[in-house]
């Protein structure tokens, strides 16, 4: 039930036209017109039991579980036969019995179930879902206990796969069309569909094509038996072995909410969470299955100390030691970068770390391409923000038109393009693209194309006409490569009163921001270079001031350590590679004269750091993420037997006692309610950019984004789950393969790499610009930032590739 | 005796190359889709109306009542759909139709899109039958170059188009939604209901969904008026219709008669029972209407007089089954049918028509257990009035009604095979080669 958020008192309910009265079960019940007997049923605690029904789902009908007796339908004639109750919308008036008074719906309903049993296999002591199924549960509470059916089962070999991760098992199928709906009204991949008719009715998928889908975790969560499995959790655990946790993901900035099942102080599986305001009770993918990249064996579990130039276990008072004596030696001259994994908590620790115990504001989130142009955006437009002032789902959802400026929200933020899609089938909502060609995702949102090479965006926007007060203006962390776009696109949002968000990639980046995780920026959008806003945390902090002069972004620290006047780097969760130039930022590491690393696994930056810090995973720490629309997303300890890593809170405030200094917390609590007691900041906010846009280069330019199934460590060790990714491709359009004579495989280069792809001439596509997936879960990678010259050569097949 | 046949729609069908343009034409084809263009849609539809044709398809809806129903304010296009899916077991009254004169059919398409504003029409023929599918592309073919369909016909300004469209050979299509989702190009299942097809039909749009016959049966109505057609026929069940005797009667075949002829009369029509044999039963609108016995012999064959039995007119497709037939073979073959056409959407259908095929074999191997003939009731109770759409309580009905009358035959199923009280090649119409035992 909806709350009227209108209604501030108590003192007169105000009317509901729209409420229509029935009688269920001799209990008169009022509920909003167009409600579902079912669900008006649920109203006054009756569960119907059912099968196919499923709230965000579409009405079918086919189960015919949820038999009621209607003998007045509100027109003072009855229905002679039972009736299903989820098709059918109340009506004024109307009575309906269901079986917890009609013995003829107790019939119909004990019968349905019986012929539900009568082909499935009752196979549940081997079965996945056994101890949460809805096909078992029903059974016992409205089955007939025992069959009476002694003939022979239909049969199909077991399982099938339809996808590297999804199998299906035909006999335990009772055929409620719950995926296949979801795959075409929800997610828009109908790769599976029901074929076959009678008892061989059957899910099925096509020959040729795999169930391809970012969301196909979803329909086996949603099958109501165990049908639909996926190869990650198969024969892992049982249900009531499992202990469940609710947890934020840490995978992208859409902020969904997830139940993580542990057992054995070891996650099995994850679920989509149900939290209407975000992801309702869908989850991607990578949220789903991506948890295993803490089992390989580069996971971390003691600190490490550089001795003789090899990296060797040591204990912790050692490492501290090592990394204050490295620390004390650079005399503030240091840089901290925290990636985007960290809680709002552990970016508000390193936040304060920095300003507090090393003097200085060189700390950027940023591991990725950014500018000053994006800092200042960020500062203007989105540091200080809240949940109240931010456009939100539901905004998305009942916005008239959504324009998508350098943003693949299929790729994204898949819970954004999950939520586009439904305001896009249910609201007729009008999704405009700026991007190079129409993607599956920009299909799937029927959103109208303005074909654009990168750096184009910012002469398209102006192109735009209806951008209104209905209008949201969503747009991406890419926005930050093309000079002028985050200008452009503020701009317009002023000019034509549409609400702008920004929507970034990564689950900690939000919080990141808001902790004051820029060089220019403090706790709650507070700017560095405004006194009052320094003196207002320092006050809060309990320190006398804070350094005033702007600090280092993460390119300039690099670069300043290559070049020797940046001494010492403190880096949490940053790989070298995500970086606009990933060379420069291997080189200042290298030429850095002390390295901290705080990291969950080995890596790039620990195989260059002089002091390692194991950090404790997501799964063991509590705390926050802020999502795209600053919600605060709780985060749970899900597994409480921790081998020995501390969280990157408890590690910075361990070094700034041993600096002499305090952090001023220790755990994630404390640090949160510092944060939030600090809050956003009220004095003047920093003025909006105004840069221009840059002339478009000639020639061929890259354009590409990361997809949601990449090759980021986030990914791995989950096997299935790669193997859904989408195969590198290279995309030109018809007449730039033409001109360039290119065929099937093209070699594709950038700043001297080469990579070799296939092929994909992308009809509608905007010409001289040659798409690749910027870090492919399958196959190779070419080190390319969008907007960056390219060349591209035809490869005969016989050249071999 | 013959003086009882009425003749309208199957008047030619004897004569030379009558499924010809020319040959209808002289007939007097296609004089009264000249009046009906004369007329005002809304008089078409009033005429019909008034003609109290009722749906030959089976439920004997109202024509006239249905062509109303459309909302001429919708600004989407309306469509005419002929449902010519024709494929119940006994059912065989349309094939022959359009075989024999497909431009009756023709001409009442054009006639009743013109009375609901349609400007496409469809016709979904069974698959199965690619006979009829050329006669029926063939004659619409004639009245394009006859000016009878495309733009402005007959100089009226009213524009026409005609789709044979073949069917892939499953019965649910005959289901009227089921069959929009297959001329759509889905998978042939019945849609949920609400929006009726009359609202939101093909392609989301208003249509009328009519039985062949029916459509058939309107130029005559225009051409000989409303009094003509009520003269004919019960007074709730007007007109002529066809009616179709097949099994074990002496001659088999259509035979047009005024609504509420009776059994008796068609079996004299038709020869009687074949020699030496009586009438044990026989289904009186093909399988899916319970059936009926002697007993049954006098009752007027229209849509009261069969309610009034507890069964229904259907198709009018006679049955006819004499006394070396199992019932319970019978049974089994009809279930078999539904089993087989089953589309799989609901699950008491699915299931249950899975379930009572099995149940049904054990009964005809005489392997039954005692009590079995209430479970098969019993789980026909849990089937009927459950299923998504009708197909699933035709399959019902021909198992309960079985049992109604011949509730003793079934319990020999306990113990001896059906194969054994009723040697099978007995009721063979022809004679087997071999030993007949």
């Amino acid at each position: 039930m909806s709350v009227d958020t209108k209604t501030t008192t108590g003192e007169e309910v105000a009317p509901r036209p729209d409420l229509v009265t029935l009688t269920i079960d001799g209990t008169q019940v009022s509920v909003p017109k167009g409600t579902l007997i079912i669900r008006a049923a649920e109203m006054i605690g009756t569960a119907i039991p059912r099968f196919c029904d499923h709230p965000l789902l579409d009405p079918v009908g086919a189960c015919r579980q949820c038999m009621v007796d209607i003998p007045d339908a509100g027109n003072g004639r009855g229905f002679p036969k039972p009736q299903a109750s989820c098709t059918m919308p109340v009506a004024e008036g109307m009575v309906v019995n269901t079986q917890v008074t009609s013995p003829v719906a107790k019939k119909a309903q004990v019968g349905m179930l019986e012929f539900l049993l009568i082909n499935h296999p009752l196979d549940c002591p081997i079965c996945d879902k056994g101890g949460e199924c809805p096909l078992q549960n029903q059974a016992l509470s409205h089955g007939p206990g025992e069959s009476r059916f002694t003939e022979l089962k239909r049969t199909f070999p077991k399982p099938v796969s339809i996808s590297a991760q999804i199998l299906l098992d035909r006999e335990r199928c009772v055929l409620c069309a719950r995926c296949t709906r979801f795959s075409e009204q929800i997610s828009g991949d109908p790769f599976i569909a029901l074929v076959e008719r009678g008892a061989l009715q059957q899910v099925g998928s096509y020959e040729q094509d795999p169930y391809d889908s970012y969301f196909s975790g979803n329909v086996v969560q949603i099958c109501p038996v165990g049908a639909l499995t996926s190869a990650a959790y198969r024969f892992q655990a049982r249900p009531f072995d499992l202990v469940s946790t609710t947890v934020t993901c840490e995978h992208c900035a859409s902020g969904c909410e997830l139940r993580a099942d542990q057992r054995h102080h070891q996650v099995k599986r994850r679920l989509a969470g149900n939290n209407p305001a975000v992801n309702e009770e869908w989850s991607c993918d990578k949220g789903r299955f991506g948890f295993m990249y803490s089992r390989g064996e580069d996971r971390i579990t003691r600190p490490l100390v550089r001795r003789d130039g090899v990296l060797q276990p040591a204990s912790w008072p050692e490492a501290i030691d090592a990394a204050v004596h490295g620390l004390r030696a650079a005399a503030g001259s240091v840089g901290v970068q925290t990636g985007g994994r960290l809680t709002v908590e552990n970016a508000y620790g390193y936040s304060r770390f920095a300003r507090v115990v090393l003097g200085t504001n060189n700390i950027d989130f940023r591991s990725r391409p950014a500018s000053a142009e994006e800092a200042e955006f960020l500062a203007a437009r989105v540091a200080g923000g809240t949940l109240a002032g931010s456009v939100t789902y539901g905004d998305l959802e009942s916005a008239s038109r959504v324009v998508l400026v350098a943003f693949e929200p299929e790729d994204e933020s898949p819970i954004v393009f999950l939520r586009l899609r439904k305001a896009v089938r249910q609201n007729r909502l009008q999704v405009t693209t700026l991007a190079p060609f129409a993607s599956r995702g920009t299909e799937k949102l029927s959103a109208t194309l303005v074909p654009v090479a990168p750096g184009g965006e910012v002469a398209a926007l102006d192109t735009l006409t209806d951008i209104d007060a209905g209008t949201v203006l969503l747009v991406g962390e890419r926005a930050a490569t093309v000079p002028g776009l985050l200008s452009a696109v503020g701009a317009l949002a002023d000019s034509s009163g549409a609400r702008l968000a920004w929507i970034p990639r990564r689950a900690g980046d939000m919080g990141a921001i808001e902790a004051g995780c820029l060089p220019g920026l403090l706790p709650g959008g507070r700017p560095v270079a405004d006194a009052s806003a320094r003196v207002d945390v320092a006050s809060h902090w309990g320190v006398a001031s804070l350094p005033g002069e702007a600090g280092l972004g993460a390119d300039e620290q690099f670069a300043a350590a290559a070049d020797g006047s940046l001494k010492a780097l403190v880096l949490a969760g940053v790989d070298p590679a995500d970086l606009a130039d990933p060379a420069a930022a291997l080189a200042g590491l290298e030429a850095a004269e002390f390295v901290i690393s705080i990291e969950q696994r080995l890596s790039a930056v620990t195989e260059r750091a002089n002091v390692v810090f194991p950090a404790a995973l997501l799964e063991e720490q509590s705390g926050h993420f802020l999502n795209w629309e600053h919600r605060h997303g709780r985060v749970r300890i899900v597994n409480k037997n921790v081998p020995s890593p501390m969280t990157d809170l408890r590690i910075l405030a361990a070094l700034a006692d041993a600096m002499g200094s305090t952090l001023g917390f220790r755990a994630s609590k404390q640090a949160y309610a510092d944060f939030a007691e600090l809050g956003a900041w009220d004095g003047t906010r920093p003025a909006a950019p105004a840069h221009q846009a840059a002339a478009i280069g000639q020639g061929l330019v890259a354009a590409g984004w990361r997809e949601l199934l990449d090759a980021s460590q986030g990914n791995d060790y989950e096997l299935a789950l790669r193997a859904t990714a989408r195969p590198a491709v290279a995309r030109v359009s018809p007449a730039t393969a033409d001109r360039l004579g290119l065929g099937e495989v093209a070699t594709v280069s950038a700043g001297g790499v080469s990579t070799v792809l296939p092929l994909e001439v992308t009809p509608g596509m905007v010409d001289d610009v040659v798409w690749v997936p910027l870090n492919p879960g399958l196959g190779e990678r070419l080190p390319v930032v969008p907007g960056a010259a390219v060349t591209v050569a035809a490869v005969s097949v016989d050249e071999g590739v | 005796m013959t003086d009882l046949l009425t003749p309208v729609l199957s008047a030619h069908w004897g004569e030379d190359k009558s499924w010809k343009l020319a040959r209808y034409e002289t007939n007097g084809g296609y004089r009264a889709l000249r009046t009906a263009l004369g007329m005002q849609p809304a008089e078409v539809v009033n005429l019909v109306k008034e003609a109290n044709l009722r749906g030959r398809g089976g439920a004997g809806f109202p024509t006239g009542m249905k062509w109303s129903f459309v909302p001429q304010d919708n600004p989407n296009p309306k469509y005419l759909v002929v449902n010519a899916d024709e494929s119940e077991p006994g059912t065989c009254k349309d094939m022959p139709l359009m075989l024999a004169t497909p431009h009756t059919l023709v001409e009442g398409v054009i006639i009743s899109s013109y009375a609901i504003n349609a400007h496409t029409a469809f016709i979904y023929c069974r698959g199965e039958v690619l006979h009829v599918i050329r006669r029926l592309q063939q004659a619409v073919r004639e009245a394009y170059a006859a000016g009878y369909l495309g733009k402005n016909i007959l100089g009226t300004g009213y524009d026409l188009d005609i789709i044979v469209h073949a069917g892939a050979g499953a019965y649910i299509c005959g289901e009227e939604t089921a069959l929009l989702d297959s001329l759509e190009g889905r998978r042939g299942q019945p849609r949920l209901r609400p929006p009726f097809p009359a609202v939101a039909g093909l392609y989301a749009s208003p249509t009328v969904i009519n039985n062949v016959e029916s459509i058939a049966s309107v130029p005559a109505i225009i051409a000989n008026g409303a009094a003509w057609f009520k003269k004919m026929g019960s007074e709730k069940s007007s007109g002529f219709t066809l009616y179709s005797l097949s099994g074990h009667v002496a001659r088999p075949g259509q035979f047009e008669a005024p609504m509420g002829i009776t059994m008796r009369q068609l079996l004299e029509l038709s020869g009687g029972i074949r020699e030496g044999h009586e009438l044990k039963f026989f289904t009186p609108g093909g399988s899916s209407t319970p059936i009926l016995t002697a007993e049954h012999l006098d009752l007027p064959l229209d849509y009261e007089g069969m309610a009034g039995a507890g069964t229904m007119l259907g198709t009018k497709a006679l049955q006819v089954f004499d006394d070396t037939t199992s019932i319970v073979r019978t049974t089994l073959r009809f279930v078999e049918f539904y089993k087989h056409e089953s589309c799989g959407k609901c699950t008491p259908c699915r299931e249950g028509s899975w379930w009572l095929v099995q149940l049904l074999m054990k009964f005809e191997a005489g392997t039954a257990q005692e009590g079995d003939v209430d479970k098969l009731l019993d789980i026909c109770d849990n089937i009927g009035g459950r299923s998504f759409c009708a197909l699933a309580d035709g399959a019902v009905a021909c198992v309960t009604s079985a049992v109604k009358h011949f509730r003793s035959e079934f319990e020999l199923g306990y113990h001896t095979p059906a194969w054994e009280l009723f040697p099978y090649e007995k009721s063979a119409l022809f004679a087997v080669q071999g030993e007949i035992r």
